[in-house]
């Protein structure tokens, strides 16, 4: 049984903060589609469609029949344990740092015999083991044996917890928590044993329903924060930068309009400051920071979580400036998860659809209530996920984009 | 003549007869724009960014990009802002004439009332009573309506909302139509974030001070400060808006030319000397 995790002593200041070092990163082109998959919560592997051999590690060609029409085709991951190593020496700077090390040998249920890493509650071998694919530290898809059932604490596990960015005994800041999903997301994350949770609120004489309640909980803050203000920006990551943990960017501004629906730019533009800048000032402000952190201890800077939209992927005319901004957002996070890359902290890019709130009440439903936009944002958190489509529209859009991009342009642009 | 009078004003100046009293707020990204539902047009907030800072992008100098509305901070209000202004002629900032940015101040201090009532309105009786005491107000003079609301530096405090609306001292309809119709006023001056009063949506007609002062020409100017450093009448003030082409109202730094206390004093001698004898010529009469 994993022992629960305890409160990080606090920081000895005479020492040197640890600087980042990644598990090994290099991938061919072909693995690559195990990071994809893995980045979407998923293990996927290779399935050969003349032979149906599913097969591992990824390569060119069926290592049965040499076929090259191989297919990506979820797996559920479960096998059983075959034999277990403890390493105690490595030459990965990484493992050295973390050693020891527990390794196990998996023959799944699908076929193939994998290698991975060895949850702690993982008993002696011969014993079933599901594997699950996360995104590592440098960004790959790595292989997590873990137990059939759930155990307590598990997510405590010293091993997993290099692999997830879980909330537990961290700091995070919620750039907003005026709006629905920020408010429900400052309750998600208290709940989940973070240590503290900054609260940012723009415009203070404006008081949503709701929010006054946030600031009885003991772990919240209340903090300034409109992210059109660049100054206003800077002076809170001079404040707090050096110690957020986690950064949940939750600033969003949705007006729903496509171009002629209504004259002028001003209503883009407040979409494209918060959207897309507000990003850009965010990221200048608090990224340097949390890269220098990204080893700094058991509660070290892990993650950073951007609520973007399912209309990022294919503009949405009847919401059409907002898609654009939404979309300029994605492009920007993409740069930010690469340049956060050396520092082992992991962008989560969230893609709800419409969410229930008063911009979009004139769609029809489905609509996603904010607080599971929250509850599946702290599911990638905890598990290992970087791309996360909350709800049956999201879902759906990108099930419809991954299929052919230019027949959902045509469909959206059918709706009115 | 004028020389004589120019010249003395800059000796006065220089000697400290004549104070210059600052009636602006700073433009800051914290000073709270006005607010009005979401899916209508709203007014830019304050911004600023730096352009450099004696660095890479500029190694010997410093300086910044802001925006903002025209109507953020200390503003002033042109004609053309309100519907009913839109076809006055000379209605912009761009075309009013130059000789309206200059004119004597009465300042009506209501900070008692507004303490009390933040909804204050200010009435005709109120109006009159001040005349009682300082005399009529000159046509062609600023209105300044001191309710020390410049004092509530806390942006919750100043923006004043609850789920009504917002919750700031104004003029009343009766009032504004009497300024404008019978004694001429140059436009109305406030401490608040308009000219109107908070409630003054749920006024006949909505927002009385602006549809009457812009509709006649007239001028607003609102988020004042200072204005308690203000005398009752004496005061001149000078508020040039930016000369912006078509513009609706600008921010702008207002300044009054205040009699220093000492002068003030002498003045007042003077002035009870005067109404000493008027009286006395009434008495004599009776």
């Amino acid at each position: 049984m994993t022992r629960p995790l305890t409160r990080p002593p606090r920081k000895n200041p005479i020492l040197r903060t640890r600087v980042p070092n990644l598990p090994p990163g290099s991938r061919s082109r072909v693995t690559l589609g195990l990071t994809a998959a893995a980045a979407r919560g998923r293990l996927e592997l290779q399935t050969c469609r003349d032979c149906g051999t599913v097969q591992y590690p990824p390569r060119e060609a069926c290592r049965v029949c040499l076929s090259q029409r191989l297919e990506w085709k979820v797996q559920n991951g479960t096998g059983e344990l075959l034999s277990e190593t403890t390493l105690h020496h490595s030459n990965e700077l990484f493992y050295r740092e973390r050693l020891p090390w527990r390794l196990g040998m998996v023959r799944l249920d699908c076929g193939p015999v994998v290698v991975a890493h060895l949850h702690g509650d993982c008993v002696r071998p011969p014993s079933r083991v599901c594997i699950h694919a996360n995104i590592d530290r440098a960004g790959q898809a790595a292989l997590v044996a873990m137990p059939e059932k759930d155990t307590p604490n598990m997510a405590d596990d010293r091993q997993l917890r290099e692999m997830t960015c879980d909330p537990k005994f961290r700091k995070v800041l919620i750039t907003d928590a005026k709006s629905p999903v920020g408010q429900s997301l400052v309750e998600a994350i208290v709940k989940a044993g973070a240590d503290l949770v900054w609260a940012g609120y723009a415009e203070p004489w404006k008081k949503p329903p709701g929010f006054e309640r946030l600031s009885s909980l003991p772990q919240v803050s209340l903090v300034p924060l409109d992210l059109t203000d660049s100054r206003a920006v800077k002076n809170l990551a001079g404040e707090i930068g050096g110690r957020v943990d986690i950064l949940i960017n939750t600033a969003d501004h949705h007006r729903n309009y496509g171009i002629n629906a209504r004259e002028g730019i001003e209503v883009a533009r407040a979409e494209m400051d918060i959207n897309y800048f507000g990003l850009l000032r965010l990221a200048q402000e608090f990224a340097p920071a949390m890269r220098a952190r990204g080893a700094d201890g058991q509660s070290s800077a892990v993650a950073w979580v951007n609520l973007l939209s399912i209309f990022a992927l294919s503009n949405f005319p009847p919401h059409g400036t907002y898609s654009a901004s939404k979309a300029a957002a994605l492009s920007l996070a993409q740069c930010l998860r690469a340049e956060f890359a050396p520092a082992g902290v992991r962008v989560i890019n969230v893609f709800p659809g419409p969410i229930d709130d008063e911009w979009n009440q004139a769609l029809p439903p489905p609509q996603i209530a904010p607080s599971r936009v929250a509850a599946e944002i702290l599911e990638a958190l905890r598990g290992g996920a970087e791309d996360v489509f909350p709800g049956d529209v999201a879902e759906d859009w990108m099930a419809r984009w991954r299929d052919n991009p230019k027949v959902l342009e045509r469909e959206l642009a059918a709706m009115r | 003549m004028s020389n004589a009078v120019l010249s003395q004003l800059v000796t006065d100046l220089a000697a400290g007869r004549i104070h210059v009293v600052d009636l602006t707020q700073t433009l800051s990204p914290d000073f709270p724009q006005i607010v009005l539902p979401p899916e209508m047009g709203q007014a830019w907030p304050f911004r600023i960014e730096e352009t450099s800072r004696y660095d890479a992008r500029g190694p010997g100098w410093y300086w910044n990009n802001f925006s903002c509305s025209e109507h953020t901070g200390t503003h002033f209000d042109a004609p053309i802002h309100w519907i009913s202004g839109r076809h006055l002629p000379d209605n912009s900032t761009d075309t009013i004439p130059a000789r309206s940015f200059i004119a004597p101040a009465c300042v009506i201090d209501c900070s008692r009332e507004a303490a009390t009532d933040a909804d204050f309105l200010l009435t005709v009786a109120f109006l009159r009573q001040w005349e009682r005491r300082h005399g009529r107000i000159p046509a062609g003079s600023w209105i300044l309506m001191r309710t020390d609301w410049s004092k509530r530096t806390d942006p919750v405090a100043y923006q004043n909302l609850d789920e009504t609306g917002q919750h700031t001292p104004g003029p009343g309809t009766e009032a504004v139509k009497f300024l404008v119709d019978e004694r001429q006023v140059l436009g109305f001056g406030s401490e608040a974030i308009g000219t109107d009063a908070g409630q003054a949506f749920h006024l006949k007609p909505p927002y009385p001070c602006h549809y009457y002062m812009h509709g006649s020409g007239r001028f607003g100017l609102q988020c004042l400060t200072n204005l308690d450093l203000l005398p009752p009448t004496g005061a001149v003030v000078i508020a040039a808006p930016l000369k912006i082409k078509d513009g609706s109202g600008s921010p702008l730094r207002v300044l009054a030319l205040v009699p220093s206390p000492d002068t003030i004093a002498q003045a007042n001698e003077r002035g009870k000397k005067k109404s000493t004898r008027k009286r006395n010529v009434v008495r004599k009469k009776r």
